[in-house]
C-alpha cells in the first residue's frame, strides 16, 4: 500500500515572482523532456514543499496502514496465512522506511515527520481510520486497497523526483505479492461455505465506501493541481484513477458473485466510464480531520510504539553524532 | 479516557487519547547510512537506498532486512552517508568536454581509408 487521495495544499503561489525565471524555465524544460530531478538539483520552493508533503503522507500511510492488518497476525487462520500476513505487514513498514528516506532527501528530517504524524499534524490515507472487523476485512484490504495503491504508485513512479520514483519501483514489485495474496484470500472465502461467503460480502460492504474515497475527492471539488501535474508531482487525476480501478476490479468482484453496495454502479456504454453514486465527501473530510472510527487509536498505537522503542534507540545512540541527509 | 478498541490487546494497553510524548529531536532516530547491494558474483555492487542505524553493525542487519528480503543478494556494503564525498550537480560542467575526447576511444582511430588508398597506389 498505500498512498492515494493525497491532500495537497492549494498551490496558488507556484508562479511566485521570487523564483529565478531562468532556472524555473530550465527546470520545467527538463521535466517536460522526461528528465528526473535529483536532490541536489535546483528546484522551486513550492515543488519541494508539495513533494515533502506528498511523500510524507505516503510514508505515514504505509506505517499506519500496517496497523489494521497487523492486528490480525496473532489470529490469522492457519500458519501459512500467518507467515504471509507477517511478510506483508513487514513490507508495508519497509515501504514507510523507503519513503521517509526519499522525503528526507528534500530536507525534512525523519524525526520531524514522525512528530508531525503523532501529533496529528500530517495526514495519512483516510482508509486506515476504519477498523478491520473480521479476518475477511484483511482479505478485502490486501486485495482492493492494495490494488488502488498500485494504480496510484505505478502512476507516481513515472513522476519527476528521482528518489521517490526509485523507492516506488521497489515498492511496486512487493505490492504485486500483496495483491495476489489478497486476491487469494478473498477467492478462498468467496468460493467457500455460505458462512465464509457472508463474511467476505459483509467486509466488502464495509470497505466499499472507503475504497471509493481512496483516490481522493472528485476533480470537480479538489484543489487545482495543474502546476503539480506539469511538474509531474501529481501524475493522474483522482477521477481517472478511480475509473481505472473500477475498470480493473469491478468485473473481478462480480465474477465471484459478490455484490457491490452501490445500486448505481454500472459502466456507461456511451461514455465508456463507470457511473456510481457520488461518495460522501463530507464524511471523507470529517474522518480525515480526526473524527473517524479509529483515528485516535491509530495515533495512540503509533505513539506507544515510539515510546516503547525509545530506550533502545537511546542506549545505542552516540551523543556526538550529527544527522546527515541521505543521498538519494 | 483511554482508547477502546475492537482489539482487546489494544484496550488492555490503556493508551491515552491525547498526545503525551515529548517531541523527537534530530538524531533520535540515529545516523544515516547508504546501502550497496551485489545481486550475484561478477556483478558490481549498486546503490539501493539509505537507512537509519546507530552503527555499522546494526546498519548491516537493517540493510539485510530492508533491502535483501527477496530475490538474490550475496553481499551488502553499508557506508555512513557523512563519509561519502561527491561532486555536486552544479559542477556538472567539469564532465562537459568528456564526450568530445574522441582520442580516448577506439572509435577515434580509423585507418582503413588510409590503408585502402595506400594499396591502390
Ligand atoms: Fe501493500
Ligand atoms: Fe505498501
Amino acid at each position: 500500500m498505500y498512498g492515494g487521495g493525497y491532500i495537497f495544499e492549494d498551490p496558488k503561489n507556484t508562479e511566485s515572482a521570487t523564483e529565478d525565471s531562468v532556472k524555473l524555465r530550465n527546470f520545467e524544460e527538463r521535466i517536460a523532456a522526461g528528465e528526473k530531478i535529483e536532490p541536489s538539483d535546483w528546484m522551486p520552493a513550492e515543488y519541494r514543499k508539495q513533494l515533502i508533503r506528498m511523500i510524507e503522507q505516503h510514508a505515514h500511510s504505509e506505517i499506519i496502514g500496517a496497523l489494521p492488518e497487523g492486528t490480525w497476525i496473532t489470529r490469522a487462520p492457519g500458519f501459512r496465512r500467518k507467515l504471509a500476513l507477517m511478510a506483508k505487514v513487514q513490507d508495508e513498514v519497509g515501504h514507510a522506511q523507503l519513503l521517509y528516506s526519499a522525503a528526507e532527501t528534500l530536507g525534512k528530517p525523519r524525526e520531524n515527520m514522525i512528530n508531525d504524524l503523532i501529533t496529528g499534524k500530517s495526514k495519512y490515507s483516510n482508509v486506515f481510520n476504519y477498523p478491520a472487523v473480521t479476518w475477511a476485512d484483511t482479505a478485502v484490504i490486501a486485495w482492493l486497497i492494495d490494488a488502488g495503491a498500485i494504480i496510484n504508485q505505478v502512476a507516481n513512479s513515472k513522476g519527476s523526483y528521482g528518489p521517490y520514483c526509485r523507492a516506488l519501483e521497489r515498492i511496486c514489485v512487493e505490492e504485486s505479492f500483496h495483491l495476489k495474496y489478497g486476491h487469494d484470500n478473498v477467492v478462498f472465502l468467496a468460493t467457500g461455505t455460505p458462512k465464509q461467503r457472508q463474511m467476505v460480502q459483509e467486509a466488502l460492504n464495509r470497505w466499499w465506501p472507503p475504497i471509493m474515497h481512496f483516490f481522493g475527492p472528485s476533480d470537480r471539488i479538489s484543489v487545482h493541481t495543474e502546476t503539480l501535474m506539469r511538474w509531474k508531482v501529481k501524475m493522474a487525476s483522482n477521477d481517472d484513477m478511480r475509473q481505472k480501478f473500477l475498470d480493473m476490479y469491478v468485473p473481478k468482484i462480480w465474477e465471484l458473485k459478490l455484490t457491490i453496495p452501490d445500486p448505481k454502479l454500472s459502466k456507461n456504454k456511451e461514455t465508456g466510464l463507470w457511473d456510481y453514486t457520488e461518495p460522501d465527501w463530507d464524511e471523507f473530510k470529517r474522518v480525515i480531520n480526526g473524527d473517524g472510527p479509529c483515528n485516535k487509536e491509530r495515533l495512540a498505537v503509533r505513539r506507544r510504539a515510539e515510546e516503547k522503542g525509545e530506550w533502545v534507540r537511546k542506549a545505542l545512540m552516540k551523543p556526538d553524532e550529527r544527522y546527515t541527509v541521505p543521498l538519494s | 479516557m483511554s482508547i477502546k478498541s475492537i482489539d482487546p490487546r489494544i484496550t488492555r494497553e490503556k493508551l491515552p487519547e491525547e498526545n503525551d510524548i515529548t517531541p523527537l529531536k534530530e538524531i533520535h532516530h540515529w545516523q544515516t547510512y547508504e546501502v550497496f547491494h551485489q545481486a550475484k558474483t561478477g556483478d558490481h555492487h549498486i546503490h539501493v537506498g539509505s537507512l537509519h542505524a546507530p552503527n555499522s553493525e546494526m546498519a548491516l542487519i537493517l540493510a539485510k532486512e530492508q533491502y535483501a528480503r527477496r530475490y538474490s543478494c550475496i553481499n551488502l556494503w553499508v557506508v555512513k552517508t557523512s563519509d561519502i564525498c561527491r561532486t555536486t550537480n552544479d559542477e556538472e560542467e567539469i564532465f562537459g568536454t568528456t564526450p568530445d575526447k574522441i582520442y580516448r576511444e577506439a572509435g577515434g582511430y580509423k585507418v582503413m581509408d588510409r590503408i585502402n588508398k595506400f594499396k591502390q597506389k
